[in-house]
């Protein structure tokens, strides 16, 4: 059969979501935000919630999701995107509101905002990208780097006495009251990605019924940044990553309230 | 629906009050001395359960600006206050705020610093606002009330301001404005705009992308200079504009007036009574009160410099509108500075002996 043949409407399993538009992406091979953000409009295009969805973009390699993704953004500033959110869900309930941020966004210049939003129950999804490094200003130590682990700022590894430990801000996110949903995903393996749908659009749909606020982490891959190939990266990821961060639900209030 | 009423109150209680009655739909602030009372009278008046208002006592003044921002970015009418330190912290958001062009209302009611400084009243925070405050080539519209009744139309003149310009306005008040009471006539209720009132009026707002448009980005991000060149220069023709056509301020006694003295807020309101004591005296003073510290009133005390003999810029603080007035006068004749510092509010007569010690 030739190529031809096989490429026609009836025989289409699967296609780019309507919201994931053509621009090309900045992000390096390997890097995690690609397939995030996939799922990120996968699930907003399956759940109808085009027009009522609002984004809240961080500092971070991920500033520019808005160019990527066909919905309404904020950009806010470094750390503050679930600030910005609070006020938006809150001014516009009938509003899907979300915040997408790496982890110095998130666990360090903004853990204040984050902690708070979460505890406050606001009914709001944030999705955490966790690559243990900043990407976007070229590899520095981040809150999340692991111990031992080289980047610009720890060149020769992290030390507790000089840089304390890794922060595990999901653990302290699933013991807040106000937080719904909690759990950590990544995106390394076919089955890995589904799981990670799943668990957006159990966030999202959790910030929809007003059932409290969502912390969706994804322990992502920066081969850029952690000076690897893509598959080394996965590897090292599942090796080293896994072990600190380990991989599932947290904490889920709907299946508490089932038991 | 409340009705225009006479009451009295603090200048605090004014603004969250006028708040609810201009119909705006979002407060969020971190309480401080001297202000606390515009947050503390919200929550006791609990508009949520009238007009919708939301009401958020947010973990620190950086969230707070923050949460400004995204209300703003929406189109919502949102606003928030604190003083001195506070409004540092909010620097930050700010720019934010006029780097992506959005309207809201900050409220600063001054108190003395550097650093920590006092709960006492001070203007010390002139240049921070009108000079700058955060990063970049921005402007702040400027109101700086001189009373109570002030205090709550300033809400109103700030949000038709800020919509009219898609910029954000500061009322800076100082610590006087902000606790005394006086008498003031509050607005009748007015509604807050429906949803679809507002998607109307900001079509630029992030409200949720639908079918007719493409997607709303409210951001003050452009990397390619050109582009960023280009931004910079439309935000100076809207400045330029809001310098020809915004400029407020009120003139007392300046007819016959051989010296004038310039104050704004409550250095206004004590210089008025200094004046009546120095025309007893035969020196003939008059005032401007720059109601706008930015757009400042350059052309009129310009026009007045032609025909007085000098000007005294009375400030709480060590000279710092001094230096606008200065730039108006542009050495034509003498332009001093009479202030107290650290809290301390002077009496008339301070401004009486002032006057004579340089000019008479």
């Amino acid at each position: 059969m030739d190529i031809i043949d096989i490429i026609k409407p009836e025989n289409l399993v699967y296609k780019k979501p309507d919201l994931l538009n053509d621009n090309d992406m900045h992000y390096c091979p390997g890097c995690s935000h690609g397939v995030v953000h996939k799922l990120v409009a996968e699930v907003i295009d399956e759940m109808g919630l085009t027009d009522k969805a609002v984004g809240i973009s961080p500092v971070g390699c991920a500033v520019f999701i808005y160019n990527y993704i066909d919905i309404d953004w904020q950009e806010a500033a470094h750390g503050r995107a679930p600030a910005l959110a609070s006020a938006i869900k809150r001014l516009w309930p009938s509003r899907l509101v979300f915040t997408y941020q790496g982890d110095g966004d998130l666990a360090c210049i903004g853990t204040a905002e984050t902690i708070h939003a979460l505890n406050r129950g606001e009914n709001i999804t944030i999705i955490f990208i966790n690559n243990a490094i900043y990407g976007m200003t070229g590899g520095q130590m981040a809150p999340t780097t692991l111990m031992g682990m080289a980047t610009a700022t720890c060149p020769t590894g992290r030390q507790v006495e000089l840089h304390g430990y890794p922060l595990k801000m999901t653990e302290i996110a699933a013991q807040l009251e106000g937080t719904a949903y909690v759990t950590r995903q990544s995106v390394h393996t076919v089955g890995a990605i589904r799981k990670a749908k799943r668990a957006i659009k159990k966030a999202f749909e959790n910030s929809m019924n007003g059932a409290g606020s969502n912390l969706v982490e994804i322990v992502s891959t920066c081969s850029a940044g952690w000076k690897m190939t893509p598959v080394e990266a996965n590897k090292w990821m599942v090796e080293n990553m896994f072990p600190y961060y380990p991989l599932g639900d947290l904490k889920d209030k709907s299946k508490e309230l089932n038991k | 629906m409340a009705k225009e009423e006479v009451v009295l109150m603090k200048g605090n209680e004014a603004i969250a009050h006028a708040a609810i009655r201009y119909g705006v739909d979002g407060y969020f602030g971190y309480p401080i001395t001297p202000q606390s009372e515009v947050l503390e009278t919200l929550t006791e008046i609990q508009p949520w359960n009238t007009t919708g208002m939301v009401v958020l006592q947010a973990e620190s003044e950086v969230a707070a600006i923050n949460m400004v921002y995204g209300g703003a970015g929406t189109g919502k009418k949102v606003m928030t206050s604190s003083s001195s330190p506070g409004i540092s912290l909010k620097q930050e958001g700010i720019s934010y705020i006029a780097g992506a062009e959005l309207p809201c209302l900050i409220v600063n009611v001054m108190r003395g610093g550097p650093g920590l400084g006092t709960i006492q009243p001070s203007q010390a925070d002139y240049f921070q606002t009108v000079k700058g405050g955060g990063h970049g080539d921005y402007r702040l519209i400027t109101l700086a009330p001189a009373s109570v009744q002030e205090m709550a139309d300033f809400v109103g003149l700030g949000f038709e301001l800020a919509f009219k310009y898609r910029n954000p306005v500061m009322m800076l008040a100082d610590g006087v404005v902000g606790q005394m009471m006086e008498k003031l006539v509050l607005p009748a209720q007015q509604e807050r705009l429906t949803d679809e009132e507002v998607v109307a009026r900001c079509p630029w707002a992030s409200t949720g992308k639908t079918k007719d448009r493409k997607p709303n980005i409210i951001t003050s991000l452009e990397l390619q200079p050109n582009i960023m060149e280009q931004k910079n220069i439309s935000f100076q023709e809207k400045y330029k504009i809001i310098e020809q056509a915004e400029v407020r301020y009120e003139e007392l006694f300046c007819e016959d007036a051989e010296l004038i003295i310039v104050a704004f807020g409550a250095m206004a309101r004590i210089s008025q009574k200094a004046i009546e004591m120095a025309r007893e005296e035969g020196i003939k003073v008059g005032l401007i009160r720059p109601i706008t510290l930015w757009p400042f009133p350059t052309q009129i005390i310009s026009d007045y410099a032609n025909k007085v003999k000098g000007f005294l810029s009375v400030e709480l603080n060590a000279g710092q509108m001094v230096e606008d007035v200065r730039l108006a006068v542009n050495g034509r004749v003498k332009v001093e500075h009479f202030g107290r510092l650290g809290g301390i509010v002077p009496d008339p007569d301070e401004i009486v002996e002032a006057l004579k010690e340089h000019f008479i």
